[in-house]
């Protein structure tokens, strides 16, 4: 009897303490993590090109696919044109959807460039997809998306 | 402001596509980031980088708080000319830092 009632409050004891425990977990943690999603990426991605449609192509982002570290990844875009006087990549624009702000970089080009490409070290909070989209002088817009994994995310270290 | 690092060939034929790379130190302080005391790290980045080749800009990005510390920033210009590419960054302070490099063209 003494041994089976002293089973019973253990047993209730370990009840409350998961209940406990389910109950933190289920409470709002009054800490608010910065991060830019799809949509932030989109609105960005609308605020800086507007509403034209954005053709899939031409553009070639160049990222590593597994990166272990967040805080400096390599990364170039090329744009196939030929650069001349009358056909040129007048922007290149890139997004990230999961990092605090959805913007990385805006480059702006002309003729002459001679070569559509450039290349920069960036920083990623967390694995996504990466868009890349040229603005050609004849206004059309191109794009090139790279999912990319992170292992050790940038934006989280404390100094 | 900081320590530069330009990469300019010093002689190109004339209409050749020539690399430039460019590196300044830089913390790049993202703002979201905050000290041992919890006080959060006000932002400090360089948000601007211009490229002139002889007084003509070929090159400019804003960069966000994505690019990372110590700003590493390679392109292509057509050699047109000789003369001299001047590089300026911004940084949300104001600070400007600038660097050139000499460039000659047969």
């Amino acid at each position: 009897m003494t041994h089976e009632s002293e089973s019973l409050v253990t047993r209730r004891v370990a009840l409350i303490g998961a209940a406990g425990v389910t109950a933190f977990g289920i409470l709002p943690l009054p800490v608010r993590r910065a991060e830019a999603t799809p949509a932030t990426m989109k609105a960005a991605i609308h605020q800086v090109i507007g509403e034209s449609p954005v053709h899939k192509g031409k553009v070639t982002l160049d990222i590593p696919p597994l990166v272990e570290n967040g805080n400096t990844i390599a990364m170039s875009v090329a744009v196939d044109s030929p650069m001349t006087e009358t056909n040129y990549v007048k922007a290149i624009h890139v997004f990230n959807e999961k990092n605090p702000q959805p913007n990385i970089i805006s480059v702006h080009l002309g003729p002459r460039a001679g070569k559509a490409a450039f290349s920069t070290r960036i920083r990623l909070a967390d694995s996504q997809n990466v868009v890349a989209i040229a603005e050609l002088s004849d206004g059309s817009l191109w794009s090139d998306t790279v999912e990319v994994i992170v292992t050790i995310a940038a934006c989280l270290e404390y100094n | 402001m900081a320590r530069t690092l330009i990469n300019v060939p010093p002689k190109a034929k004339r209409g050749q596509i020539i690399e430039i790379k460019t590196l300044i130190s830089h913390v790049m302080e993202t703002g979201y980031r905050r000290n041992e005391t919890g006080a959060a790290i006000p932002r400090d980045i360089i948000n601007l980088f211009v490229c002139n080749y002889n007084g003509t800009e070929i090159f400019r990005a804003n960069l966000h708080q994505a690019i990372a510390a110590n700003p590493f920033i390679t392109f292509f210009t057509v050699a047109t000319e000789s003369g001299t590419l001047e590089f300026r960054w911004t940084d949300d302070n104001g600070q400007v830092e600038t660097a050139s490099a000499k460039i000659t063209v047969e």
